[in-house]
């Protein structure tokens, strides 16, 4: 090795370098990957570069966020105004300075409570199963796989299933495009995501405790009933909300599945309501953006702070009850 | 303390033994019901498959398949029909293309950003924040798309019509952005420390280590990423529906009305289509087209991920 050459590291910093052996010219090209000349003398180059890459991160995170206050802020700009108590109470109208969210608002909490009231039993119970009970076998992970691929299924496409299944080929129980026809549908769409939010809770919880009751001679399903479920409660719940509050922003399938645009009525406060056709927030606010008078722009602007509203006190729910019992797990 | 106070019921032995023939036979009904719901999850496989599969096989029985895959005129409620799935397969590329050009480079920087530079309290408000992005309603980014983004882009590209795949595309992108990036973070996170500290130990800036040794070493997360994003751009319909058009057209013009695959599915929807008929039909063989398209995208990028993950544990 000879001293002479520039490119060598000197390991001795303290030594100036003489003028003539200072690297004048800068390497031809950059590194490319790893096994390229990751280390370069040009240091207050390679700084520079540093100094501009952090800024586009911080940027590029921004960005999005940015987007999001844009966003809020044009809906309520042009929403705020049109709220009130007569847009609450009022039903869907020809004129948009007299159409309301009342049957679309009712219709949307209904299609909710139907959907938690199907799909959560169900996925807790499919959660418990593959968690607790499920031997490691091939059927076992046939199910886990296609749980995790039935997530990924565009919900337009559990529309088509919907309608055919349930408004074409269950007809005579839902009477076609229903309230039960539509919390079926939506059921099936949000029972991956609650089972895989449950199966997180289950493994949290840690294995002692279930092996403590075990060897006290308690069953299986009453270690779960008694200890494993209790602590894994809000972790659940708060999957399932998070779960729900997808359902409630969902449009396509509901369209798919044919629920109504106009409904100039509240359906009764009996189990006939499943029976009934329905609208929700979402399609009522589809309906009013395709329309070319601005009046019903506004109309939707509004519609949709109705909408964010449910959205944000159901995810303020989900994680005060998630704050509240997290140091449970710690 | 007594012995009924610990427990003692005072039962015979034949009593406890069919007391826990009961409790076993409980457990065993039990095991079955639950067995029973996650039989659901594969028969919701089954019914979509089943579904999808009898109304594109009775709508091939009425069109040919020639005509479905290589027709450049998608016009099913002519007169002259014509069932070309490339039309609205092209509207479907052309958004996601758009989608993923802004979502692909934000997102992973993004991601870069909260593994890399921010601190613990940045990334703890950053990451929800970013997250909201993901939970608004896609009618509501419809709205926006519509409404909003598009009258701006208007005014940079005058020649552009009210429904267009560019506007519908960026706002997609953005929806798409928590997506990606909170997958690469995953894939990033991953990345060992000792392979960051190797790096820097012989002088490397954080950039360099940023691109010579944590993104080569994530890219399969990074590729997984990339893929779920055109495997859920592919399959969003609100924002196509509202605002980019229903004119089904084979063109990779961003800037005229479109119809993708999924917003004709809308538009026959909203539609008093009778079941049974052939347009009926037709949306099912769109949706299976869309159902395979997302389905091997997902296969994909979870094969993907999988193999990564081999990598370090």
């Amino acid at each position: 090795m000879s001293d002479n050459n520039p490119s060598l590291i000197r390991l001795d910093p303290t030594v100036p370098i003489p003028a003539s052996q200072r690297s004048r010219r800068r390497p031809r090209r950059r590194p490319r990957s790893v096994s390229g000349p990751i280390f370069r003398p040009n240091l207050a180059a390679r700084k520079r570069l540093d100094a501009l890459f952090y800024p586009l991160t911080v940027l590029a995170t921004l960005f999005g966020l940015a987007i999001l206050v844009w966003l809020l802020w044009s809906v309520f700009r042009e929403g705020v105004p049109r709220l009130s108590w007569q847009f609450l109470t009022s039903f869907p109208s020809r004129r948009p300075a007299r159409a309301g969210i009342l049957s679309p608002l009712v219709g949307s909490l209904w299609l909710m409570g139907l959907t938690g009231a199907i799909a959560f039993p169900l996925g807790v119970a499919a959660a418990l199963y593959l968690e607790e009970y499920a031997p490691k076998n091939r059927l076992t992970r046939f199910i886990e796989i296609n749980i995790a691929n039935l997530a990924g299924v565009p919900s337009i496409i559990y529309g088509l299933l919907g309608l055919e299944l349930f408004v074409r080929f269950l007809f005579p129980l839902t009477n076609g495009r229903t309230i039960l026809a539509g919390g079926l549908t939506m059921s099936l769409l949000v029972m991956p995501v609650i089972i895989i939010a449950t199966r997180e809770a289950l493994k949290a919880v840690p294995d002692s405790l279930r092996q403590a009751g075990l060897a006290l001679g308690a069953t299986k399903w009453e270690v779960i009933r008694d200890h494993v479920l209790p602590m894994a409660m809000p972790g659940i719940l708060t999957g399932a909300i998070l779960a729900l509050s997808r359902a409630i922003g969902e449009t396509a399938p509901l369209i798919t599945i044919g629920a109504l645009t106009y409904i100039a009525y509240l359906p009764p406060v009996s189990l006939e309501a499943l029976r009934t056709p329905f609208t929700v927030l979402p399609i009522q606010i589809f309906n009013w953006v395709s329309r070319p008078q601005a009046g019903f722009h506004v109309n939707a602007a509004a519609g949709i702070i109705v909408l964010l509203a449910v959205l944000f006190v159901m995810n303020s729910v989900a994680i005060i009850l998630r704050n509240r019992y997290r140091r449970r797990y710690e | 303390m007594s012995l009924s106070e610990m427990g003692w019921t005072g039962q015979t032995r034949a009593e406890m033994a069919a007391r826990l023939r009961r409790k076993h036979r409980k457990e065993q009904a039990l095991r079955t019901l639950f067995g029973g719901a996650a039989l659901i999850s594969i028969l919701t496989t089954v019914g979509i498959i089943a579904v999808l599969l009898f109304e594109t096989l009775s709508f091939f029985q009425e069109v040919s398949l020639w005509d479905f895959l290589t027709s450049t005129q998608w016009t099913p409620l002519f007169t002259e029909k014509h069932f070309g799935i490339l039309v609205l397969a092209s509207a479907t590329f052309l958004t996601t293309a758009i989608a993923l050009a802004l979502a692909l480079p934000v997102g992973l920087l993004a991601a870069i950003y909260l593994s890399e530079y921010a601190s613990p309290r940045a990334r703890a408000f950053l990451k929800p924040g970013l997250e909201i992005l993901a939970g608004i309603p896609t009618v509501v980014y419809g709205y926006f798309a519509l409404l909003t983004v598009t009258p701006m882009l208007k005014a940079l590209f005058p020649g552009m019509a009210t429904f267009n795949a560019l506007s519908a595309g960026l706002v997609m992108g953005v929806m798409i952005i928590p997506t990606v990036a909170s997958i690469s973070e995953d894939a990033i996170h991953a990345v060992p420390r000792s392979l960051r500290e190797g790096a820097y130990a012989l002088g490397a800036t954080r950039w360099e280590v940023i691109r010579g040794v944590v993104v080569p070493a994530a890219l399969s997360g990074i590729a997984a990423a990339f893929i779920l994003g055109v495997s859920r751009a592919v399959g969003e319909t609100m924002i196509m529906a509202i605002a980019a058009g229903q004119n089904p057209r084979l063109t990779l013009n961003p800037l005229v009305p479109i119809e993708t695959m999924t917003a004709f599915i809308v538009q026959v929807s909203l539609g008093d289509t009778p079941t049974g008929s052939l347009a009926y039909r037709t949306i099912f063989a769109v949706g299976m087209s869309l159902f395979l398209i997302t389905l091997s995208l997902n296969v994909v990028s979870d094969w993907i991920v999988r193999r990564y993950r081999e990598q370090y544990e």
